[in-house]
């Protein structure tokens, strides 16, 4: 195949003088890659002598067309980013750009931004973890995780109308305000869903294929993890106890209860087991926030100029009217500082965040994403080094690779 | 199916059925789809939910995807595809045996979508040949099926008139090389060299 | 979560200036002594964590005098506490030291801004494209390249019917 991406990587095996060393090619399209990475391996029988990806086939200009939208067009993109949780990737964006704007949020906001986000973690690990299952020869796994997310898509369509693609926040809130009913079947999902998590560990946890499968596979220390800057679930399986929501409580974290699960074996079998036990956590903190949710208004008031005031307040008082107005016209929207500020969430994979340069305008000058997938993927080629060939899918299904995250 | 009204001479007995030698290949293709799963990005998770348990596409006869080009005759385009991506997907679409259609799901896939920028490509069917294309980002599995519901009618309708797997010259003409090298040198040649 | 700089950081880098926003304490050192800036926050400091490596380009920002600035935000890994390093260069000599001997995490981080700005790190590993291909000759996150690329996207032979 002429790719030159191809040619560039082969000589890795045309170097080798052991002529018994051979080169394969694994992917763009290949089902265990889930989306679409390239890997050649170096490879002696069946045991892989090195790794080198070959990324950029979902490369889609993120960054560049965050430069030409607005601060609440740009969310919609951001859903297509970590596409398994869109939810937690509109929060980190609009987190970023509240930053920057100096907006508070109100406690309603608050509470409404931390559900969803702990929806998202548990949806993004159901896939992750199902697709480990999926890779290594549990289907019956996969099955469960699907129909589980199915019920999150349910409670977001009721939400924000969208069950997948949500771009459900704004700038100084969201789109629409949590309803009787959302509260009503996010109660529903915690009665349900624990019972469901009990039939996952229950097939999974001690079953002999999967365990001989993924124990002391991809191993990866503490300090390999610090230096390849890694985060999230990964590294807290290598004993990094790194977490933003313990450190630096952001949104409604520091008022809920809730654990940082942490390994120290740093293998597959730890991640999954950190993933499980993090759905599980995120249950307690989605049952605490929807019992706790806060009266009062989900949007910041007029004066803050940022958010769209209700249809009432437009049609019933003329602040409200100028406001929105002055919102939806293209060269009056928000006053922005001509600054750059950054700020992460613990998004599912990891440490999620935006660096925003501001230059007086409602467009973005730059919107850089911090990617976890991106990051994660780098240490690949040293977790994969002398495992065998079928070692891949369970590194790669631990990791959680997202391509559209990993090449923006 | 013979509907068509031909005066037969011979009486049948009840259990024969007469038809179209056309018609009868075009109803067995369309109800045994094997699609192939291009799948990129966001799509490729509404196409895994139109093939699970809730929306289960094994209803339509199209529930056998495989990962293999020379097994499958529909193609389903998920997601966007990249400048580094097309010459992939070409490929595969050359690897794919006669008959075969394809289906552009999403709007990333049949018009780039949001993504007007320098490396998406704007709409698949630039450089491959399109039969079907979803609307929606990302459409709802129910979309789907009904774009499978319609692309099984155009099967039916257009039967194997044309069809260019059983003609001899075209079984024994020289293949064209397989996908050139993509020209990526700016279209602009003005243009500063980095 | 951004702490205050360091306070012995003055007496050991003069040239570093120090400001902040928003609760962001944000350096700007002069490109030579990026790598041994690093070294101190890293070894005494307990700055252990990349977080990430981006640049900016200044091209049509109102009142910057650099072309482009390269961000690097290091962080702890026990703590959340965050510091942000900026650096500036400008053509044509766009060249930068790689911290790849630091942070073995910098490998990608510096390709991608490589790929994407034309910034040439120097002393790094494998410098190579990693985003787009190998074929492409901007750098298409400058301010001078358009949103809709030069019609590279569009120049590939088209397959139709007849042929496949």
């Amino acid at each position: 195949m002429p790719l030159v991406a191809a040619q560039s990587t082969a000589d890795i095996a045309h170097n080798d003088l052991r002529d018994y060393v051979w080169t394969m090619n694994f992917g763009p399209q290949h089902p265990a890659t889930h989306t679409t990475l390239r890997l050649v391996l170096k490879l002696d029988g069946e045991r892989v002598l090195d790794a080198m990806p070959d990324i950029g086939y979902l490369h889609s200009g993120f960054e560049k067309i965050g430069e030409h939208l607005d601060y609440n067009q740009y969310v919609t993109v951001t859903d297509r980013m970590n596409y398994i949780s869109p939810m937690a990737n509109n929060v980190a964006w609009h987190m970023a750009v509240e930053k920057l704007l100096g907006i508070e949020l109100t406690p309603r906001a608050v509470y409404i931004r931390t559900i969803i986000c702990e929806l998202a973690r548990i949806s993004d690990h159901l896939l992750s973890t199902g697709a480990i299952g999926l890779d290594v020869g549990a289907f019956t796994f996969f099955l469960y995780a699907f129909y589980q997310r199915e019920k999150i898509y349910d409670i977001f369509e009721t939400l924000c109308g969208a069950r997948f693609t949500n771009s459900y926040t704004r700038v100084g809130g969201s789109s629409h305000d949590i309803t009787p009913l959302v509260v009503e079947k996010i109660r529903a999902f915690c009665q349900d869903f624990p019972k469901t998590i009990d039939d996952m560990e229950r097939l999974l946890n001690r079953n002999r294929i999967f365990v001989d499968r993924t124990k002391g596979v991809g191993l990866l220390s503490r300090e390999d993890a610090v230096n390849f800057s890694a985060t999230g679930p990964v590294a807290r399986a290598s004993g990094v106890t790194r977490d933003l929501r313990k450190d630096e409580p952001y949104l409604a974290y520091a008022d809920l209860d809730f654990n940082v699960p942490c390994m120290k074996t740093g293998d597959c079998y730890a991640r999954y087991l950190v993933r499980m036990v993090e759905m599980r956590e995120s249950l307690k903190l989605v049952q605490q926030a929807i019992e706790n949710i806060p009266s009062g208004p989900f949007n910041v008031g007029i004066d803050e100029r940022t958010a769209l005031p209700s249809k009432q307040q437009v049609y019933q008082t003329i602040e409200g009217t100028i406001s929105h107005f002055e919102l939806v016209m293209a060269n009056r929207g928000f006053e922005v500082p001509q600054e750059e500020v950054y700020c992460a969430t613990e998004a599912p994979n990891g440490e999620l965040g935006f660096y925003v340069v501001g230059d007086g305008s409602d467009v973005a000058y730059r919107a850089r994403c911090r990617p976890p997938s991106f990051i994660n993927f780098a240490m690949f080629p040293h977790l994969i080094r002398g495992h065998t060939l079928s070692d891949i899918v369970a590194v790669l299904g631990s990791l959680n690779i997202i391509a559209a995250e990993l090449d923006r | 199916m013979a509907e068509g009204g031909f005066a037969v001479a011979v009486e049948l007995p009840e259990n024969v059925v007469i038809s179209k030698l056309d018609e009868l290949a075009s109803w067995c293709r369309k109800n045994s789809l094997w699609p192939m799963p291009f799948a990129t990005a966001c799509c490729g998770i509404e196409l895994m939910a139109t093939g699970a348990s809730r929306h289960d596409l094994a209803r339509f006869g199209a529930e056998v995807f495989r990962f293999s080009p020379r097994q499958c005759d529909l193609m389903i385009v998920a997601g966007r595809v990249v400048m580094k991506m097309l010459p992939v997907l070409q490929r595969i679409w050359q690897q794919m045996p006669e008959p075969k259609w394809c289906i552009s799901m999403g709007a990333c896939a049949s018009t780039g979508g949001v993504f007007d920028t320098y490396c998406v490509v704007q709409g698949i069917d630039r450089f491959i040949p399109v039969d079907m294309y979803v609307p929606g980002c990302p459409p709802r599995p129910e979309q789907l099926i009904q774009s499978i519901i319609d692309l099984q009618d155009k099967i039916q309708r257009e039967g194997t008139i044309g069809g260019r797997e059983f003609l001899a010259t075209q079984r024994q003409a020289p293949k064209r090389a397989l996908v050139e090298l993509p020209v990526l040198q700016p279209a602009n040649a003005l243009v500063r060299k980095a | 979560m951004s702490v205050p700089a360091p306070p012995d950081l003055n007496e050991r880098f003069p040239c570093v200036t120090c400001s902040e926003f928003r609760g962001d304490t944000r350096l700007v050192v002069p490109r030579d002594d990026l790598v041994a800036l690093f070294k101190f926050l890293r070894d005494e400091h307990h700055f252990d964590l990349l977080v990430d490596l981006t640049c900016v380009d200044y091209l049509k920002y109102r009142g910057a005098e650099n072309r482009f600035g390269l961000i690097y935000i290091v962080g702890d890994s026990r703590s959340a506490a965050r510091l942000t390093v900026r650096t500036f260069v400008n053509e044509p000599d766009t060249v930068v030291p790689s911290v790849t001997s630091l942070w073995r995490g910098a490998n990608w981080l510096e390709r991608e801004v490589w790929d994407l700005f034309g910034i040439t790190f120097d002393g790094h590993p494998d410098h190579r494209r990693i985003l787009l291909p190998e074929e492409f000759t901007a750098h298409p996150l400058r301010k001078d390249y358009p949103l809709q690329g030069l019609g590279e996207r569009h120049n590939f032979p088209t397959i139709t019917r007849g042929e496949a």
